[in-house]
Formats: C-alpha cells, structure tokens, sequence
C-alpha cells in the first residue's frame, strides 16, 4: 500500500499558559479534568490516524468535540502541542513558514462553515484570490476562475458579491475558491451546517458529484451523523477530544464500539445506510432461488425482493459472480434486531 | 428602610448630593475671591504667595484650600516651555553639513530633525502647489536662486482652473460615475468664478500632503497596534487624550518646533487625525471575522499578503469611516492652522471673521465645504470601486479617460492663450480668476445680515439679553460658587458609584490635575459652557432622532442631514451665529449646540435602529402600544448607545467650546487663543490642552463605564 496522504500520530492540541509543560508531565496520559483544574482546556487528546489517497474521513462530533480543532493542526492553522503530523510523508509540524505557505498554495484547499468570503471581492476574484496569491497573471486566475464558477454552477453570477448570494450559492463560492488550485487535499470545515435542509441535502449530492469527478483526499468535519453516514468511506467520532471510533459507516452502524457512538447509531435507519455485502452470509450449499442481488445494492432496495422470497437470496458482483448469500431472517435481523434489546 | 432595600443605588446618589451640597454651603466663598485669578506669574502682587519648584517660582493668590486648591502644578507649563527650548537650542550640539553655506555648522540635533522634516513637507505643499498655481520654488530646491536668476524661463505655468475643473470632473467620473462628476465640475467651476481659486488651491495642496501622510501614519500605526499588544498598550493613553485634546492646543507647541506656516500645518494636522485614523483601523481589524484570517491563510497568504489583501479590505468599512475623519480633520486644521501663518480659504475666512464680513465668511466657508465633501466621496467612491474584466474593450475605449483628458489638457491650454489674446485687461479669466475679480455674492449677504439685524433686532436683542441674564450668567455663577472641595468629592463619588474604586481613582486624578493647575475657575467656565450646549443638544437631538425614527424615509433623511453637517468644518458654524448675535457667549453657546447635536441624533437613530426587529414583532403581540413599545422596549435597548451618543456630544461640545474663544469667551479656550501669540506660550498651550482633555476623559470614563454595565446587564455586548 502506498503512502497515506495524511498520518497523524498521537496528535494533542491543549489551549492554556503552559500547555507543553502539562502535556510533558502527563506523559501520554491526558486526563481532561486534571487539565481543567490546572487552568488548561484538552482540544484534541491523543489522536492517531491515516487517511490515504482519494479517501475521504468525515470527522463527526458534537460542538465542543474537539473536531474543528483537530482539522485546524493538520491544516497548522493552529499548532499541535504534540505529535507528529505528516502530509505525503513531509513532518508537518517541521516546516518552516515558507513551506507551508508554499503547501498550502499547492496542495491544500480548505471550505469554511460561515463561508469565509472575502466582502469586497466579486465571486470571480474570491475563486480566483488563491491564484492570484500564488502569483499567477491576472488573466490566466480569471480565466481558472470562470472554469470553477461552472464546475460549481454559478454562471452567470461571477460578477456578484457575495451578500447579493444565498447561502448554498455563497458556499458554492467556498468550494470553487478551495477548488481553484486543485489541491491534493481538501479540508471541509462543517461546510453545510449554515444551510437550510433541503439545500444541504442539495449540496450534499452536488458534493459527491463532484468528488467523484476529482478524486481528492478528503477530511470532512460535521456534527450531523447522518450527513457523515451519507458521504463517508470512513468516519471518526470524537467526544472531548478523544477518537470514541474510527471505522466504516456499516462497521459503526453494525457495532457501535462505546455506549456514546450507541446512541447514535440507535436512531439510524439502517436499511437506508447499510448496504447487501455489509450483511451478507457466506456462500452456502442451501437451494437459493433464481433471483440475485448485485451486492453493491442499499437493503432498502432489494429487502422486498428478498423478503417475498421464502428462501436464501445469492449474492453476486459486478461480474455476476456469486461471492455470498443473504436471507430474509438476516434482513429482519439486520433492520429491526438490534432495536429491540434497547426497549 | 424597605426603600432603601429596594433601591439601595438611589440613595447612594442622594447621600452623595446630600454631602456636594453640605460642602457647598459649609464653605463659605473668601472676601477676595475674584473671578480672574489672572495667570500668576505675569501679575506681581504683594498679596500673592510664591513657591518655588525645580528652581521655577509659581505665583497665586492663595485661598482657603477647601475653597481652591493652590496651583502646585503651576510649574508644569514654564517646565514645559523650558524643556522645549532646551531641547530645541542647547540639547545634543552636533556638526551638519550644510548645503547653502558648503561648510559644517554646530546645530542642536533636534533642530536639525525639525528643520528637515519641515524642509521635506514645504517641498511637498509648495510641488503640488506649483502644479496648479505655478512658481518656481520647486525648481529652486532642484537647483539654486542662482540658477533662476540666470535662467528666466524656468518657471512651473501652474494649470489653468479650466483643466483642473475638468480633470477633476474626469477622475471624479472614473470613480463615481456622472453624479459625482457633475458634482465636481459644478463646485470647481463655483469656486473659479467667485473668485476663489487660488485660495482654494493653497488649502488643497495642503490637504493632498496632510491627508495620505495622515492615513498612511495612521493605517501603519493601527496595523502595528494589530499585531503587538506592547505597542497597542504604549499608544492607547495617548489616543485617548489625544481623541479629547481640542485642536488648539497642538499649535503653540508645534510652532516652537517647526516654525510658522504651511509645513506646520500639515505636521499639527498629522497629529491630530492619525489618532482617531488608528483607533478605527484596530476596531476593523478586529472585527475581521476569525474564519476569513484561516481562508487567507489557508490561500497561502504570506503575512503581508494576508494584512494587504484579506484583513485591510475586510476592515474597509472602519477603514474607510477613519479616511472620512482624517479628511474633516484636514479640513478644520485648515483653519485653525492659518493662526500659525498656513495660506488659503482659512486665512481668508479667519480674516472675514475679524472683519465681522459675514459674506466673505460665507464664500469662503462655502468653498471649504464643497472641496471637503468632494475630497470625502471621491475618497470613498475609489475605496468601492470595482474592476471590470470582462469588457472586450479595444484601445480607446480602456484609455478613454486619459485620452479624454488629454484632450481637455490642449483645449484648456488653448483657451487660456485665447484668453491673454482677448483679456487685454490684465487679467485672464480662462487662466485663473483672480482673487476678489470674480462675482461676489459677499455684499448680498451682508446687506441680507444687516437687513435681518435691523428688522428684528429688537427680538434678538430681547432673546439675547434674556438668556444671557437669566439663563447662563446664574448659571455661570453657579458652577463658579462650587468649592474645589465639594466638586472632587462629587465627581470622586460619581466615580465610585458607577464603576468602583478603579473609575474613582481615575476620575480623582484627573479631576485633581485640572484642581491643581492654575486654571481651575477656566475649567469651571468651560464646563458650564459645554454642560449647557450638552444639555440642549441632547434634548434636541434624542428628541428629532426620536421622532425621526418613527418613519423609515426621515430616518435616511436625517441620518444624510447629519452627514453633510459633520462634513462642515467648524469654523464655518461660528459664521450664522456671528451673524445673528454678534460677539457674545450666546453665539458660541448656539454654534455650540448645533455642532453638538449631530453627534446627539445619529447615535438615538442608530440606537433605535439597533433594536433586534424579532423584539419589535415580539413587543406588538404583547399588544404594546407605540409609546409602550418605546419606553419599555426601545429606549432600555438603545440606551447603551444613546450615551456613546452623549459622550460624543461632549466632546463635540467641548471642541466648540474652545474654538468659540475666537469670538470671545472667558474660559480655557481664551487662554489658549492667548497663548498662541505668546512667545513663551507652549507650555501653557499644552498644559490647557490637557487640562481640556482631562474633562472631557472624566465625562468619557463615567459613561463608558456606565454602559459597560447596563450592556452587561441587558445582556446585548
């Protein structure tokens, strides 16, 4: 396997007077509250991670969680009191201003909850402001620019100021503007929060849309689990600053690994989450009937399918080959089983 | 006792009004107080007490010390003034090479300082001076006398007001579009015919050199406060007295450092607007929010295209508010700064004001306007204006401006050589309008003046006579009767009462330095001048803002009105009252009010406005009549603001308090107009100033802590 594009490891970050001494003498041991007593706020305690190219980890935590934060040191926005953080193999924490500024003009782009828009700047030049900085001609950022403006959809208002845009068009801005320099690494900072439901689910599929298309490595931060369950290849749950669970949506869904990821989890319907091979049986030497399911399929989809049948449903690839088994007692199982312990 | 419990704030006040006024009937006034104490070292009286202090001797009439406290900082301004001249004549003796002469010469090093800042600001004022009046003075810093002697020719023509009417209209286009444009033209075409021109000229170069070294001073300095705290802690008590400091004060100082005229004009004018020019640049760039800094930094800004091109624009809005502040600034010191020898529209209107030609005074107060409201929206104009880059544009129509005036460059040339052709007078009305050859509408307004003064004059006299009889000399007398005693501890315990022990010690030294300098009875005459223009002003303008506020098209309307006023300088509000009432306190106290009340209706209005609207829906359907929904609603909320209101309108006050010596008052103010012609007058110019800023500090520390705590009450910060 090749490199991991970002690798964190036992990343802290503590606000407070002498933060570095406290976390030396804790000695790997941060405990929130002995902190707290002495004046100091754990951010992010002992986070360690990979995310490896073209994955996108969604981040998922409630205010105060520490996730904002712990986006902010692998962007050294702010800088972690400890660990190590590397971006393609690069010591992060060990480059000078200059490298970063030459990283961040290169390979990272970054969207913002509340949109971050420059207010005297045109949609066009805040899409085209990252290039401009970089140093790139006038005409050659304009022109990157307009593109951006139609990948996101926004022709036509490239000359608009920001405060004459709805919100979902403003963040639409954002995008394009993180966009512009077509970074390796995209951070997404709750981009969506701000937005009413509907243009968020909107935002949601244009967002996947796009990420299709371009391949990024992806952290994306949200509190919405929901919206982490829909986007994710794989998610981490953060509660004070702690990692609660690092896995794919079907494996957190399945087994939630703390009683707090639990209480998400309960809620979740998991027909519409989980897909066939999440649930799926080995191949088995029962009579299965002549339909199949592709294993790629949500429950939701295939489960009257299967459920009318009376007997064990295969399972194949794109290929059409077999590669497992599913019956209805598992279905039921699987959507309204765990449920039921909890009443 | 329930009371008491109740309301135990209340009777905290009384108790302390209570004591003020036992104080003030306890202490009885001395047999030989008289008003004017006179300045004490220049009287010399066998009745006088002396001290002697770091070898300077203070002479006073000494009274009861519960009665007025002895002047122990009598010394503070002779030191002062002594210091200055050392400094100026005797510190740091050093060999300069001088470029007249071609030999070294011993000089002071901070002569030599003062004297090369001023070269370099003369050469400034005197380059754009050239290029619209003409001269040669430019030329002769490039070369030498000599040279011009032996070579005629070498002269700058100046441009014919022609060009520069229509250049202005251009550039005012380029930035504003037709309004502005048309604007331009009218006032420079106004100010060519009426015969102002080259009046006009002078007070422009001097605000184009005052004006961007302020801003520039000013953004540098804010920046930099931005970024240190330490400098941010080393700037800000000076912000603040310097924010209350009335503009006088600055002269007499500056006039011992760098000499009489223009150079010192712009150096005092950049005193005085950098200040509020860097305490807007901080607020705005603290108002940028957090998440556009990371978006900068996450663009790969470096730090200085972070400051350039993500905080500096985001803060605009400030920005922008403190270039208007530095512009009326640059305005009102072209004035004031003709008391040290500066040249133009302030000279002249300072002159038609000695002369009482109230007409004169007018035009030449109309010029200043109209130049200052240009300046003030062009200025704005070019901070929003926007690129366009998707005109396909050929060659012409990219350079159309440049192009269009280089036209008006020939045509205007052309004409003027026409004009000598046709003129044969003497004087080329293409070329430049000379001064008092243009139309003057002055007699108009005199005759006007005199007409109005002699039809109604018994009405105003009667209104004159009366207020000043019944009205402001009881009430003058009243605040003169005020043991020096009784006063601190009323202001110590007002202190003590709104903001603690913190607010009262603060207020105490302030309070004791004005108490402690020889000028106490001035002070006191000050304030009940500032108290009463505070006090109708406030009536008038919570009232109109009120009122105003109840409509949405006379709330813009007034907020404009305010505008306009604010962009008058204030000397031209001393022009209508002189009219009307002559040289007495009533004219200073109506100009007094009606600068004042600008300050009073703009924060009521943007008080109310401030009020969150889901209150007001809220509010209605508690079924709240419109006087319910005011007084329990609306008013508690804007209050906070009401008062920033207030505390403006102090300071408002107090300034044209002070500036309104020039017609005449017996306060600090007159002491200042006296000490600019006096020789030995810097240090007392100072001191004066400070003690001024000092009352305007204690009202500004009791009202802002007061809001601070109602804020934090209400909830809303």
């Amino acid at each position: 396997m090749s490199e991991p594009v970002i690798k964190c490891q036992s990343v802290y970050k503590i606000f407070g007077a002498n933060a570095e001494r406290m976390l030396k003498e804790a000695n790997g041991n941060v405990d929130a509250k002995t902190f707290q007593e002495n004046g100091c706020i754990v951010g992010v305690n002992n986070a360690s991670f990979e995310v490896s190219k073209g994955e996108m980890l969604v981040v998922m935590g409630l205010s105060g969680s520490g996730k904002s934060t712990l986006l902010r040191c692998i962007s050294r926005l702010t800088d972690a009191t400890g660990g190590k953080i590397f971006i393609e193999g690069q010591d992060l924490l060990n480059l000078n201003n200059k490298e970063l500024i030459d990283l961040r003009r290169n390979k990272m782009g970054m969207v913002f909850q509340s949109f971050a828009l420059l207010p005297h700047k045109t949609v066009l030049e805040n899409i085209a402001f990252p290039l401009q900085i970089k140093g790139i001609k006038t005409e050659d950022s304009i022109n990157k620019a307009m593109d951006m403006v139609k990948l996101v959809g926004l022709d036509g208002r490239e000359n608009y100021f920001p405060r004459e845009l709805s919100g979902g068009q403003q963040q639409r801005v954002g995008i394009a503007r993180s966009l512009a320099v077509e970074p390796d690494i995209w951070f997404l900072d709750e981009p969506f929060s701000a937005l009413d439901p509907l243009i968020r689910k909107e935002m949601q599929d244009e967002f996947l849309r796009l990420q299709e298309k371009l391949q990024k490595t992806i952290m994306f931060i949200t509190h919405d689990f929901d919206e982490a369950l829909k986007l994710a290849d794989r998610i981490a749950i953060m509660k004070d600053g702690i990692i609660e669970q690092l896995d794919t949506p079907a494996n957190i869904v399945l087994n939630p690994a703390t009683e707090y990821v639990k209480k998400f989890t309960e809620e979740v319907p998991r027909e519409k989450v989980l897909l066939i091979k999440d649930v799926m049986d080995e191949i088995t030497s029962d009579d299965m009937g002549d339909i199949k399911v592709s294993k790629d399929e949500i429950i939701e989809n295939v489960a009257e399918k299967i459920l009318t049948q009376e007997k064990t449903v295969a399972v194949t690839d794109g290929k059409n080959n077999i590669v497992g088994s599913i019956n209805p007692a598992k279905i039921i199982n699987t959507v309204f089983g765990g449920r039921k312990n909890n009443h | 006792m329930e009371l008491l419990k109740k309301y135990p704030k209340l009777f905290q006040w009384l108790f302390l009004l209570a004591v003020f006024f036992a104080l003030c009937f306890a202490i009885d006034v001395p047999e030989t107080y008289k008003f004017i104490r006179g300045q004490a070292e220049f009287v010399k009286d066998p009745n006088q007490s002396a001290f002697v202090f770091l070898g300077k001797e203070v002479r006073y009439y000494a009274f009861d010390v519960f009665w007025r406290l002895p002047p122990l900082l009598g010394w503070l301004p002779i030191w002062i003034n002594d210091s200055l001249f050392f400094l100026m004549n005797d510190w740091m003796p050093m060999e300069f090479w001088n470029e007249d002469t071609q030999e070294y010469k011993t000089r002071p090093l901070v002569l030599q300082i003062t004297r090369n800042l001023t070269a370099f600001m003369t050469f400034l004022i005197e380059l754009i001076r050239e290029i619209l009046l003409g001269g040669l003075e430019t030329i002769v810093a490039f070369t030498s006398w000599d040279w011009i002697d032996a070579n005629p020719w070498a002269e700058l023509p100046g441009l014919p007001w022609t060009i520069v009417a229509a250049g202005s209209a251009i550039l005012a286009y380029k930035l504003g579009g037709k309004g502005l444009a048309l604007y331009a033209l009218l006032s420079m075409t106004y100010i060519s015919i009426f015969g102002q021109w080259k009046p006009s000229m002078q007070t422009l170069s001097f605000i184009l050199v005052a004006a961007p070294l302020s801003f520039i001073f000013g953004l540098g300095l804010g920046v930099a406060a931005y970024k240190s705290k330490r400098v941010e802690k080393a700037l800000y008590p000076i912000l603040l007295v310097m924010q209350t400091m009335p503009q006088y004060a600055v002269l007499v100082p500056a006039l011992v450092l760098f000499g009489v005229g223009d150079h010192a004009a712009v150096i005092i004018t950049m005193i005085v607007a950098v200040p509020p020019m860097i305490l807007l640049t901080l607020l705005g760039l603290r108002a940028v929010p957090p998440e556009v800094i990371e978006a900068g930094r996450m663009s790969g800004c470096s730090n200085w295209q972070l400051m350039s091109k993500v905080l500096i624009p985001t803060a605009r809005r400030d920005i922008l508010i403190g270039v208007n502040q530095v512009i009326m600034v640059c305005f009102s010191m072209a004035v004031i700064s003709a008391f040290i020898g500066a040249k133009g529209l302030g000279f002249n209107l300072l002159l038609a004001l000695n002369q009482l030609n109230i007409g004169l005074a007018l035009e030449a107060g109309l010029c200043i306007s109209l130049i200052a409201i240009l300046l003030d929206k062009m200025s704005l104009a070019w901070a929003n204006k926007q690129v366009d880059y998707f005109g396909n544009l050929n060659f012409f129509q990219r350079n159309k401006n440049s192009l269009f005036f280089g036209v008006i460059v020939i045509v205007g040339i052309l004409l003027a050589y026409f004009g000598s052709i046709y003129f044969k007078d003497g004087y080329n009305y293409l070329f430049e309008v000379p001064h008092n050859k243009g139309i003057s509408t002055a007699d108009f307004w005199n005759k006007g003046v005199d007409w109005i003064f002699d039809t109604f004059f018994v009405y105003i006299k009667a209104f004159n006579t009366w207020l000043i009889v019944d009205v402001l000399q009881p009430m003058r007398a009243l605040y003169l009767r005020m043991p020096a005693v009784a006063t601190l501890v009323l202001v110590v315990g007002a202190g003590y009462l709104i903001g603690g022990v913190r607010s009262a010690l603060v207020v105490c030294g302030l309070t004791l330095f004005i108490a402690l300098s020889p000028w106490w009875d001035r002070a006191l005459v000050t304030t009940y001048m500032a108290t009463f223009g505070v006090l109708v002003s406030c009536t008038i303008g919570f009232t109109v803002g009120t009122l105003c506020f109840q409509n949405k098209h006379s709330t813009n309307f007034m907020l404009n009105i305010c505008d306009i006023f604010q962009t008058f300088p204030s000397f031209v509000y001393l022009i209508p009252v002189m009219m009307l009432f002559g040289i007495t306190d009533t004219s200073v106290l109506i100009a007094v009010i009606v600068y004042a009340t600008i300050p009073a209706t703009r924060y009521t209005i943007e008080g109310l406005r401030s009020v969150p609207a889901g209150l007001h829906d809220a509010a209605t359907m508690s079924g709240v009549t419109k006087f319910q929904r005011l007084f329990k609603i609306e008013f508690p909320l804007a209050f906070p603001h009401m008062m920033l209101g207030l505390n403006q309108t102090i300071v408002f006050a107090l300034f044209m308090v002070i500036i309104g010596a020039f017609i005449g008052t017996e306060d600090l103010g007159q002491y200042i107009l006296k000490a600019l012609s006096d020789k030995k007058g810097a240090g007392i110019g100072l001191t004066l100033g400070i003690c001024v800023a000092f009352i305007g500090l204690i009202f500004d520390n009791l009202i802002r802590t007061w809001v601070g705590q109602r804020k934090k009450h209400l909830g809303i910060d």
